[in-house]
C-alpha cells in the first residue's frame, strides 16, 4: 500500500508531472521554470481544495492508514522515561493494551493505549489492536495504581472495538469494559484521553471515561465501526463509506455534539506524514490540560468528569401540560 | 411370457401419471391449514407445541412444554413482578429525537412506538415487590431491540440517582441489542453515563440487583447490566459482549448452540444465578429484605 490515499492521487500525479517536466528540462537543457512555477501554484491550490475537503470516509481511511502512528509511537515521542508494565494478575497479559509509567515533562505520570500491530506478525501477537477482558483488566489495574500513588492518567485509543471471540466471552468481555466504565468514573487523578486512530465502540470507550477527550483531526469515534453498521443497516458491510458519512464519526462532529473537548490538529495530509510533528502538537495540549486540571481537588475532578458525561444525550420532554396543574395541587396539599 | 411382461407394467401403472417427476407431497404451504383465530394460541418458538394464549399468560409467558421464557414487554414484566397498583413510572414523557438526521431514524421512532405500545426501550419508576420498595428500569426488546440511545441512557442514569437520592434499592431488568446505532457516539456515551451514575450508588452503599433478561448484548451489557451487586438470568437468557454471528464470523467456525447462555454464563462465572421466571418475584422481593436496614422501611 502507497503512503498516499485514492483522495490524494490528483497531488501525486501533479507532482510526478513536475518531477518529469524538471528532469525533461535538464537533459534538454530547455528552461521550464515558468511552466514549473504555474505547475507549483496549481499543486498549492490543489492541496488546499483536497486537504480541506476530507470527508467522513476518506477521514475513516486515514485513522486507519497502515503508517498511522500507534499509541507505543506517540508514547516514545512524547514522553520519557516510559517503562512499560505488564498483565493483569489474573490471566494474562493482553499485547493489545500497554502502559506504563512515564514522565510527562519530568511529572511521573501513567500512560496506557490500545496497540495496533506495525506488521502482520506484529498484528497477530496484538489481535489487531482489539483487547480481551485482561486487556481491560490491565488498564485498569494500572489506573488504579495510578489512583493510589495520585499520578495523572494519559490514554490512547485506537481499537476497532474490544475482541470478538469465544475465549473473550467466556472470560466476562461484557463486565470487563462495564467495570472499567464504573472504575474510572471513580479516580480522584486527573484522566486525558486522546483518541488518536479508530475509537471504535465499547472497546474504546473502556479507556475514554476522562475529565478531558481530544481527537486527533482525521481520527474517527462512533458506537459501532462504519463496516459494522453497513452490515447490520444494509446487510452489506462494504457500503462502510456510506455508513461513514451518515454515522458522524469525525472529531469536527464530535466537537459540535460536545462530546470532545479539543481537535488535535495533525500534520498536512495526515499524522503518518510526520509523526514528530503529531507528537509535539498532542504533547502541549496534555501540558495544558493537565495543568487546569491539576488545579483542581479530587473530589473536584470526580465531579468534574460526572459532569461531562452526565449531560451527553439529545432528547425531548414533552411535558403534558394538562396534567402539570393536577401534579402541583397534590403536592400543595401534602404540603 | 408375454403374459409376465403385462402383469409388470400393470403393476408400475398404479402410480397416478401426473404425480411423476415431481415432489409425491404437497409443499409445505399447500396443506391445507386448521383456522385458529389470531392471538387464542400461542407457538412455542423453541420447541413448536402449541397451547392456549390464556394458559401461556397464567404461566408467567413460560412455555410447558419446554420451558422456554418468552421475551416479554416492559409492561407485563411489571405487572408480572410489581405489587398491584403499586407502580409509579418516571419520565414517561422523555421521548427520542434524530440528533444526527440519521437516515429512516424519525420514521421508525414512529413505528416502534406503534409495534410495541411503549414511547421508548425502557420504563423507569417505583414500587413495591413482596411489600418492599424498589427503583425499576425495565427494558423492552419490542421497542426498537431494546437498544439503548439517549433517552434509554438518561431515563435508565435519572432512575440510578433517584435510588441514589431516596436509598433506595435498584432493580434493572435488561434486555437490549447492544446501543442504538441511529444515534451513533451519543449512545456510546450512555453506557459512561450509566455507568458513571452506577459509581455514584455504589459508593454511598446502594443496592443494585441486575436481571438479566434474552437477549441482552452490546452495549447494554457492557455497561449497567454486568454492573450489578448481584446478577441474575432467567433461562436459556442469551447474553454477551459480541453477537454469534460476529462471532463466528471472526472466527470462522460454529458455535456451540449453549453459547452465551444464561447457563453457560453461570459455568464461567459471570452469573450469581439463574432464576425461573416463576421464582423471580420471590428472589427479589428476599435479596431486598435481606439489605432492608433494620428497624423495617
Amino acid at each position: 500500500m502507497a503512503v498516499e490515499m485514492p483522495f490524494e492521487a490528483p497531488l501525486a500525479q501533479l507532482r510526478e508531472k513536475i518531477r518529469e517536466l524538471e528532469q525533461f528540462g535538464q537533459e534538454k537543457g530547455i528552461d521550464f521554470s515558468e511552466e514549473i512555477a504555474r505547475l507549483e501554484e496549481r499543486y498549492k491550490e490543489l492541496e488546499e481544495e483536497i486537504y480541506s475537503n476530507i470527508s467522513p470516509s476518506q477521514k475513516m481511511h486515514l485513522a486507519r492508514h497502515h503508517q498511522r502512528p500507534t499509541s507505543l509511537d506517540l508514547i516514545g515521542l512524547i514522553f520519557e522515561d516510559y517503562m512499560e508494565l505488564h498483565g493483569d494478575r489474573l490471566f494474562g497479559d493482553d499485547l493489545a493494551v500497554v502502559g506504563g509509567l512515564a514522565k510527562l515533562d519530568g511529572v511521573p505520570v501513567t500512560v496506557l493505549g490500545q496497540q495496533r500491530g506495525k506488521d502482520t506478525k506484529d498484528n497477530i501477537a496484538r489481535f489487531f489492536g482489539s483487547a480481551h477482558p485482561e486487556g481491560f483488566r490491565k488498564a485498569l489495574r494500572l489506573m488504579r495504581q495510578a489512583d493510589k500513588f495520585g499520578r495523572p492518567i494519559i490514554t490512547f485509543i485506537d481499537t476497532k472495538g474490544a475482541y470478538p471471540g469465544i475465549t473473550a466471552e467466556e472470560r466476562g468481555q461484557s463486565e470487563a469494559i462495564a467495570r472499567n466504565l464504573l472504575e474510572m468514573a471513580k479516580l480522584r487523578v486527573p484522566v486525558i484521553c486522546v483518541v488518536i486512530g479508530e475509537g471504535g465502540s465499547g472497546g474504546a470507550l473502556a479507556l475514554g471515561v476522562g475529565n478531558r477527550v481530544l481527537m486527533l483531526e482525521n481520527a474517527i469515534y462512533s458506537v459501532i465501526s462504519p463496516n459494522g453498521a453497513a452490515s447490520i443497516l444494509w446487510k452489506d458491510a462494504s457500503k462502510a463509506d456510506q455508513a461513514a458519512e451518515a454515522m458522524k464519526i469525525t472529531a469536527q462532529d464530535l466537537l459540535e455534539m460536545e462530546v470532545i473537548e479539543e481537535i488535535v490538529p495533525e500534520p498536512r495530509g495526515g499524522a503518518h506524514r510526520d509523526y514528530e510533528e503529531a507528537a509535539a502538537a498532542i504533547k502541549e495540549r496534555l501540558l495544558r490540560h493537565l495543568e487546569e486540571l491539576s488545579a483542581l481537588h479530587p473530589d473536584e475532578l470526580v465531579e468534574d468528569r460526572y459532569r461531562k458525561f452526565r449531560k451527553i444525550g439529545e432528547f425531548e420532554e414533552q411535558r403534558k401540560t394538562a396534567e402539570m396543574p393536577i401534579i402541583d395541587t397534590v403536592t400543595a396539599s401534602n404540603d | 411370457m408375454f403374459k409376465d411382461l403385462f402383469q409388470k407394467k400393470r403393476k408400475y401403472a398404479t402410480i397416478p401419471s401426473e404425480r411423476l417427476g415431481s415432489d409425491p407431497l404437497p409443499a409445505e404451504g399447500d396443506r391445507p391449514k386448521r383456522e385458529i383465530p389470531e392471538g387464542l394460541m400461542n407457538k412455542c418458538s423453541r420447541c413448536g407445541s402449541i397451547q392456549y394464549s390464556k394458559e401461556l399468560e397464567k404461566n408467567l409467558k413460560v412455555c410447558s412444554s419446554c420451558g422456554h421464557h418468552m421475551r416479554l414487554n416492559a409492561m407485563e414484566r411489571i405487572r408480572m413482578t410489581v405489587d398491584e397498583g403499586s407502580f409509579i413510572e418516571y419520565d414517561e414523557d422523555l421521548v427520542s429525537v434524530d440528533p444526527l438526521s440519521f437516515p429512516g431514524y424519525a420514521s421508525k421512532l414512529e413505528q416502534q412506538k406503534m409495534k410495541s405500545g411503549l414511547r421508548e426501550a425502557v420504563v423507569t419508576g417505583e414500587g413495591l415487590v413482596g411489600g418492599f420498595p424498589a427503583v425499576m428500569a425495565v427494558m423492552s426488546f419490542d421497542f426498537f431491540s431494546g437498544s439503548m440511545g439517549s433517552v434509554v441512557g438518561e431515563k435508565i442514569t435519572r432512575a440510578i440517582e433517584t435510588a441514589t437520592e431516596k436509598r433506595l434499592p435498584l432493580v434493572i431488568f435488561s434486555t437490549s441489542g447492544g446501543a442504538r446505532m441511529q444515534e451513533s457516539i451519543l449512545s456510546l456515551m450512555q453506557m459512561a453515563k450509566t455507568s458513571a451514575a452506577l459509581a455514584r450508588l455504589d459508593e454511598q452503599g446502594g443496592l443494585f440487583i441486575s436481571v438479566i433478561t434474552d437477549p441482552t448484548t452490546g452495549g447494554v451489557s457492557a455497561s449497567f447490566a454486568m454492573l450489578g451487586d448481584i446478577i441474575m438470568a432467567e433461562p436459556g437468557a442469551v447474553f454477551g459482549f459480541a453477537g454469534r454471528i460476529v462471532i463466528e464470523q471472526t472466527i470462522r467456525q460454529k458455535l456451540p448452540d449453549d453459547f452465551q447462555t444464561a447457563e453457560f454464563n453461570l459455568q464461567h462465572g459471570q452469573l450469581d444465578m439463574v432464576v425461573h421466571r416463576k421464582e423471580m418475584r420471590a428472589t427479589l422481593s428476599k435479596l431486598l429484605e435481606m439489605h432492608t436496614p433494620k428497624g423495617g422501611v
